[in-house]
């Protein structure tokens, strides 16, 4: 028998891994990859509520947010294309200024 | 047993997440984050949830990672490139936070309550929650707006990237 | 619970073994198949018939060297054939091959797994088997392949959707992703004698046959869709540099894959193991099964000797202006025809 609090603890737990990643990272792909991670800690919290409670609102949600988790990297995919078009850099430290 | 399986599939979730940041190669760290969503998929299951399971491992790990596998691959940065890092305070920053983080965790679970799984009687199964019929009927009849409206930001988020990808003079 | 383990663990091995010989036959029908449409023999010289020349490929497999390119990124080299194999044979468990037999007393199904989404997990399967394709292309460090692979993945990636909208329409009109369910709906006959497939249900089951069949036979890498891996065009596509076990291992990946597709059409389209008499003899629906999943390869194997291959470029265009929207449309009239039956 698996108590709620472990589903939520371990999905704070990729939550912060994935918050960390953003800090430390300096490849735009990378942080990238850590922001789909916080979102799956959150559709893991909300698959563990709607199980637990057994609303199915909280998996449709998590349906939505994997939806709009692939538009998100679509787009975002594309600006990290064009940013390395024109700055020959994928590091997030060279993109400081408006001008090329 | 179910707590056997959990304490697996969530070893090899943090396991996985931590290698995302350990690894420089972006490339090992997207398949870090592959094997990190095929667990949190052996997670839904246990949960009965067998549906997003099942979406998950299409969707999330079969084409969204791809498609980042696959700008990775084209997107090949040349090696001998010097990165000098202008922020480095920001490294020191991250562990208080993460620190701050955990520690608001423990604030926020309810580790005294032992809330337990709903058992499902037998025959509900076929229409509980989590299957796929129940999903169908929910997303169709009571949450129909959210489905159409989604469908309109997968629409603008095409247009989009085919309009940010272009290259100048197309 | 241990009898339940061991009675998986004994049907797991007994499919896994009797379907990685059939890859290794499935590879000398190939070459009969080929030698006949070509008007000549094909292998007949070791042993009767020429039966043996699987086990003498296997064999020289085998014994040759095993070459790891100095440049390539080593342990996605090496794990590459891996992720391609294991979700092949991750999917053989949800097919159902026959009814049931009745042994020792007990009554053995012949599927290893129920799983009331076991459709969706075939689908879960077929996607994660694109980076075995990708990783091998890209590991090698060598332009070919790693063209090849991307293409290889991106037309993959492509037809798997037309794929699943062509099922969708045999969903619809089922009403349970359960590959086991799927089949049982198909037993039975109208008027007696036409069998109550799914082929012959209206014209939508056979738009939506050909549809998966067309799909299929582009996830699978076959021509007239082979162009990541033509002799002539990409000098081998993704497994240009791989030798001996690790290109064994492509190749039983790319066999398994076909008999995956072929059992999956089988099962949504071709009434699974139902046949005239399984009822008294349950044993006939293995053999139904079989016959009709040999049947569907023998087409595959006819087309890729009589078609020439389709360009990248058309094949993209294929996939996405007519497959994708010609599925679509199948799904539509089916749904359309289902509010004014029922």
């Amino acid at each position: 028998m698996v108590p709620l609090s472990w589903y939520l603890g371990l999905s704070a737990l990729l939550f912060t891994i994935g918050a960390v990643g953003v800090f430390i990272k300096r490849n735009a792909i990378t942080i990238f990859l850590c922001i789909e991670l916080m979102l799956n800690a959150a559709n893991l919290a909300l698959v563990a509520l709607s199980g637990f409670f057994g609303d199915v609102g909280g998996q449709l949600f998590v349906f939505i947010v994997m939806t709009v988790a692939a538009a998100e990297a679509a787009v975002g995919l594309a600006i990290v294309i064009s940013v390395f078009r024109n700055r020959e850099s994928l590091n997030v430290d060279d993109v400081d200024t408006l001008k090329l | 047993m179910e707590q056997t399986l959990f304490i697996i599939f969530a070893v090899i979730a943090v396991a996985s997440a931590l290698n995302i940041l350990i690894q420089r190669n972006p490339l090992y760290s997207a398949l870090s984050l592959i094997v990190t969503l095929a667990s949190l998929s052996a997670l839904y299951l246990t949960l009965h949830a067998q549906f997003i399971a099942a979406i998950q491992v299409v969707v999330y790990a079969g084409a969204i990672m791809v498609l980042f596998v696959f700008v990775i691959m084209l997107l090949n940065e040349p090696k001998d490139v010097p990165h000098i890092e202008k922020h480095k305070w920001l490294r020191y920053l991250a562990i208080p936070f993460a620190g701050l983080l955990i520690a608001e965790m423990f604030y926020a679970l309810p580790l005294d309550k032992q809330i337990a799984f709903p058992s499902i009687p037998a025959e509900q199964a076929d229409t509980a929650v989590g299957t796929t019929w129940n999903i169908g009927t929910a997303l169709f009849t009571d949450y129909l707006l959210p489905f159409e409206v989604t469908s309109v930001l997968i629409l603008m988020a095409v247009v989009g990237a085919m309009v940010l990808a272009r290259r100048e003079g197309d | 619970m241990i009898d339940q383990l061991l009675g998986w663990a004994i049907q797991i091995l007994i499919t896994l073994f009797a379907l990685v010989t059939a890859v290794a036959y499935l590879t000398f029908m190939e070459r009969k198949v080929m030698s006949w449409i070509q008007l000549r023999v094909g292998p007949n010289r070791v042993g009767p018939w020429g039966l043996l020349q699987p086990a003498a490929d296997g064999l020289k497999f085998i014994f040759k060297e095993d070459i790891i390119p100095l440049e390539a990124n080593r342990w996605l080299y090496i794990i590459a054939p891996a992720v391609s194999v294991v979700p092949a044979m991750m999917s053989l468990i949800v097919i159902p091959w026959g009814s049931e037999i009745h042994l020792f007393g007990r009554t053995i199904p012949l599927h290893v797994t129920q799983m009331n989404i076991g459709l969706l997990y075939v689908f879960a399967l077929t996607s994660l088997g694109v980076y075995g394709i990708v990783l091998a292309g890209w590991s090698s460090n060598n332009k070919y392949s790693l063209m090849g692979g991307l293409r290889s993945s991106a037309q993959m990636i492509s037809y798997e959707l037309a794929l699943g909208l062509a099922i969708v329409s045999v969903l619809l009109w089922t009403g349970s992703l359960d590959l086991v369910e799927i089949t049982k709906s198909q037993s039975g006959t109208w008027f007696g004698f036409i069998p109550r497939w799914n082929i012959f249900r209206f014209p939508l089951g056979t738009f939506g046959f050909i549809i998966f069949y067309i799909a299929s036979l582009a996830e699978t890498n076959r021509t007239p869709f082979d162009l990541p891996e033509a002799d002539s065009e990409l000098v081998a596509g993704y497994h240009t540099e791989y030798s001996s076990m690790k290109f064994a291992l492509f190749q039983m990946a790319e066999y398994l894959n076909l008999i995956t597709a072929a059992s999956i059409g089988t099962t949504l389209f071709l009434g699974g193991w139902n046949g005239p008499g399984v009822e008294q003899l349950p044993i006939l629906s293995l053999v139904y099964f079989v016959i009709k999943v040999l049947v569907l390869i023998f087409i595959a194997m006819w087309i890729r000797f009589t078609l020439p291959r389709f360009r990248y470029d058309q094949l993209m265009r294929f996939g996405w202006k007519w497959l994708l929207p010609l599925a679509i449309i199948n799904i539509i009239a089916t749904a359309t025809l289902l509010i004014f039956i029922r």
